[in-house]
């Protein structure tokens, strides 16, 4: 990076973060159909073009640290940027930036004209959230960023009521929820501040050897722990994700899935393994026993609901749901490969599932429903796009050639590296719940192919403007499970970083 | 001895009652006071935890610097608090709106009733 601090790509690190925050407001003002999208948008694929910038200098150059305000940390604000957190926020801003483009003719059907654009002040706003909470080194800077993006989204997802008023139980269902995590997380925070004096994530990493035995620090782990398994939907704390993911407007359930919880998941990884240290996490705290057993229940039991949905959107939170069970499993199982596994996953399973959720989005785009009863014989009246869910499907289940199976791959490997019984165990329980997903994407595929259509139906495929996006996200699903130099090297990089400076 | 944490006592018990008027109550409107208590509760925490017993604001006063220097209170978990104490507002301003909302739509706002009519809606 240019040492001269006049040079705009020294700033990018707060601009990655600010650029949306500050159009915002702007965009509130805006009124008609394309002014409020193409703002959010254009904000949006700069925030992406800031963040491959961001990665590649940390991936040439090692990690980036700026101080807001030119007030050094520890007393000030310190933004980090390493191969994590640049992984992040490109994953972030990717996401929103391929969602958007499906966006723009989307919501017309399910926003009303005169509330876009305070909809995409919204949708800006939870994006800030998500990209600060990645960028940030500061741990009560997180908490906030955290309640800039679940406030957002508790409008959001109420934003969907005009579809079915559901919207509105299911977003104060979240809100309740989602405060009580964010709270546990600032208890935690108190109490990390009362032992260290310091709220810089890297200096209370510094001072945690000498504290790690003392009791505010047991109860500061435990609050941060179950505050962040609350937002990230562990089982059995996920009851608020699939009534939010179900009756969220499509393009905030696509968005939702495939970054919102992934952000916890982030942060998460950041306490146990460059706060807590792997040593304190899993031998003082014993994250594992507590972890492992949530996960593999998380899985098996959410992949066995899923099954069960008569609405295919809720179908796929649930299934949201067991792959977030995968990710932690692998953060549980505390071995690199393991790790890597996680990080891995949290991109894979993001790039699946957006382009899962788009699809069904065009299948509401024309239907107007998302139950499987109103979408008999879907296959033959919108071929493009149902086409699209089944390769997307087949990446959630995992078969070779999609990124699904690169995942589980490293999952499975890590697993084994565990050894014991355990070890064995585990690897078939990843099968059962493959085996589960096999039934529930066939669900989807036989009500698709094997039932006449309607009476009165035609042969009706979404525009182009919606297709493009989706298969966008289905193609480069399968780029990234075929050619994983990307998502694997850096996972692997990310992996070893955070094993090493434990 | 136990005095001593006397705060720390009350924010726990306050915590609890938020937590519990929450899980145990249906109208909605009364989840949102305990959660509002929930979240008050904390900012007693972070305020407990700034205070020094004998000490003062910490602002820097022009005189002498020939007397013992005084000793401040922490400012900095007030200053935390402050912005959470906005969080905590603007929680419940969109918990509050959201109500209304629910009320409007489903005629009701206690949350058994909604549940009964799920299948209306």
């Amino acid at each position: 990076m240019a040492p001269d601090m006049l040079s705009l790509s020294s700033q990018f690190p707060i601009l990655v973060a600010i650029a949306p925050l500050l159009t915002a407001p702007i965009c509130a003002l805006l009124r008609g159909k394309t002014a409020p999208w193409a703002v959010t948008t254009i904000a949006s694929a700069y925030a992406f073009y800031i963040s491959l910038q961001l990665l590649l200098t940390v991936a040439s150059f090692g990690p980036i640290s700026y101080e807001l305000g030119g007030w050094a940390p520890p007393w000030g604000i310190e933004y980090v940027v390493d191969l994590l957190s640049g992984f992040m926020l490109v994953l972030i801003s990717g996401v929103s930036t391929g969602v958007l483009l499906f966006a723009r003719e989307s919501v017309t059907k399910e926003v009303p004209t005169s509330q876009l654009g305070l909809f995409f002040a919204a949708y800006l706003l939870a994006l800030t959230g998500m990209l600060g909470i990645c960028i940030t080194g500061d741990a009560f800077n997180v908490f906030v960023f955290l309640e800039i993006m679940s406030l957002s989204s508790y409008a959001l997802i109420a934003m969907g009521e005009r579809t079915d008023r559901r919207a509105l139980t299911a977003a104060f269902q979240y809100l309740i929820i989602g405060t009580v995590g964010a709270t546990f997380y600032l208890i935690g925070v108190g109490l990390i501040y009362m032992m260290t004096g310091t709220l810089n994530i890297a200096d209370i990493a510094a001072r945690f050897p000498e504290i790690e035995g003392t009791r505010p620090i047991l109860a500061a782990a435990g609050f941060i722990v179950i505050g962040l398994a609350i937002k990230l939907a562990l089982f059995p704390f996920h009851i608020w994700l699939p009534n939010g993911y179900t009756y969220a407007p499509s393009i905030i359930t696509a968005f939702f899935a495939g970054t919102a919880t992934k952000v916890s998941v982030y942060l998460l990884i950041r306490y146990i393994f460059t706060v807590f240290g792997v040593n304190y996490s899993f031998q003082g705290l014993e994250l594992m026993d507590i972890l492992l057993p949530f996960a593999v229940l998380g899985f098996l039991t959410m992949s066995a609901v899923a099954i069960y949905q008569t609405n295919i959107k809720r179908l796929l939170a649930y299934s949201s749901v067991a792959q977030l069970g995968y990710i932690i499993l692998g953060i549980a199982l505390a071995n690199e490969t393991g790790l890597t596994a996680s990080i891995v996953h949290i991109f894979n399973h993001a790039i699946v599932k957006t382009g899962l959720f788009l699809s069904v989005g065009c299948m509401f785009f024309v239907v107007g429903s998302t139950y499987l009863k109103d979408l008999e014989g879907i296959g033959r009246r919108m071929p493009i796009t149902t086409f699209g869910f089944v390769l997307g499907g087949l990446g959630l289940i995992g078969v070779p050639l999609t990124p699904g199976f690169i995942s589980k791959w490293y999952l499975v490997v890590a697993a084994l590296e565990k050894g014991s019984v355990i070890g064995y165990g585990l690897v078939a329980l990843l099968m059962v719940s493959s085996l589960l997903a096999v039934i529930y994407i066939w669900r989807v595929v036989e009500v698709a192919y094997f039932r006449d259509m309607p009476e009165g139906t035609v042969k009706e495929e979404a525009p182009i403007s919606l297709l493009v996006p989706t298969w966008l996200f289905i193609l480069g699903s399968f780029y990234f499970g075929i050619e994983t130099s990307f998502n694997v090297g850096i996972a692997k990089a990310a992996a070893a970083f955070l094993m090493g400076g434990a | 001895m136990s005095f001593g944490f006397f705060n720390y006592w009350v924010f726990i018990i306050l915590l609890m009652i938020g937590l519990y008027t929450v899980m145990s109550r249906s109208n909605l409107v009364k989840k949102m006071i305990g959660l509002s208590l929930f979240q008050i509760s904390v900012f007693l925490f972070y305020i407990s935890m700034g205070k020094i017993s004998g000490g003062t604001a910490p602002i820097v006063v022009d005189g002498p610097l020939d007397t013992a220097a005084p000793i401040y209170s922490n400012p900095l978990p007030h200053v935390l608090i402050l912005t959470a104490i906005v969080v905590g507002i603007a929680t419940t301003a969109l918990g509050l709106s959201l109500v209304v909302r629910i009320r409007e739509s489903f005629g009701t706002i206690d949350e058994e009733e909604i549940l009964e009519m799920k299948d209306g809606a």
